[in-house]
């Protein structure tokens, strides 16, 4: 039967993904062919944003994967504190760049649709500032992981900044409650349901679906090439102390 | 496709995601295969895994 721990078996987990992965490259392409479509084709302009609305389509699904990628790195860190799952550590570590890769994206649409919309580019006001918290965070994280060679040591000291940082994600996501911003307020994961009319919101799960898709595709792609490159260093590790011993014994 | 007077801001940051997103997945693809790379040549000169040979292989090494 297959349970968690079989799932956690990095060889199984090798050979499952071999077999995942060109469906959800497939997937991707297919659900971005759809996005960009829609949300060039179909979706009209906004009656107050005009055609600036479709850099929402891209934009927000980057925040919203910015933020399921640094939680994700906080499930995987307690995974790999409490149960010292090699796996749990190797899906924090490659998880890390692809979400500072989303947080930018974030930033900058974000950017380029503030200039239009606000008359600038960037406000220190509550949402954009813990984005940028978030996206310092990544780095934080990245930069333990390459500064400590040892990669157990390197994941325990990631892990906990991992948790520590867990906290900004509710001051992101109830920033524009809690704070006056410029920053508009939830229109789609709130309570009561959506407020953005249909031919505009279809577009933009369409282009959430695939940025998600697209996300899975990359971290498990980068977890196979982590695992890989393990392996290589143990390999390596072994040569040179079979090389040792050979001497030795001469 | 006419995206009015802002359209240069539309173009840039769909220009930009597109950018950042090829660079994740050739990152993704060139990685995987330079460690697949590496495993061989060490596997050719009969370099073996500790776990290669245990049932389960549950190691990353």
């Amino acid at each position: 039967m297959l349970n968690f721990a079989t799932l956690a078996n990095p060889s199984f987990f090798m050979r499952l993904t071999d077999r995942v992965l060109p469906w959800l490259g497939g997937a991707a392409a297919l659900l971005f062919a759809t996005g960009l479509y829609l949300a060039f084709f179909v979706a009209p302009a906004d009656y107050q944003q005009g055609e600036t609305v479709r850099i929402m389509f891209i934009h927000v699904p980057a925040a919203w994967l910015a933020m399921f990628c640094y939680t994700l790195i906080a499930a995987s860190s307690i995974g790999s504190l409490v149960w010292r799952h090699p796996l749990a550590d190797v899906a924090a570590k490659t998880a890390a760049p692809i979400g500072a890769a989303f947080t930018l994206l974030a930033l900058v649409t974000g950017s380029l649709w503030g200039k239009p919309m606000w008359g600038a580019y960037w406000v220190w006001d509550a949402r954009l500032t813990s984005v940028l918290v978030l996206f310092f965070l990544y780095l934080g994280l990245i930069a333990l992981w390459q500064s400590i060679e040892e990669p157990s040591r390197a994941g325990r000291a990631a892990a906990i900044l991992a948790l520590v940082g867990i906290v900004n994600i509710p001051i992101i996501k109830f920033s524009v409650d809690w704070w006056n911003t410029l920053h508009q307020p939830a229109s789609v994961m709130r309570m009561g349901g959506p407020t953005i009319h249909p031919a505009i919101l279809t577009p933009l799960l369409v282009m959430a679906a695939a940025y998600t898709v697209l996300f899975l595709w990359l971290h498990l792609k980068a977890m196979r090439a982590e695992i890989l490159r393990r392996r290589v260093e143990t390999m390596m590790m072994t040569r040179v102390s079979r090389a040792a011993s050979l001497k030795a014994a001469e | 496709m006419d995206l009015g007077p802002h359209a240069v801001f539309i173009w840039t940051a769909y220009g930009v995601t597109t950018a950042v997103i090829a660079l994740l997945v050739a990152r993704a693809i060139i990685d995987e295969r330079r460690q697949r790379e590496a495993l061989v040549k060490l596997e050719t000169q009969g370099i073996r895994r500790r776990s290669a040979s245990h049932a389960g292989d549950d190691t990353l090494s």
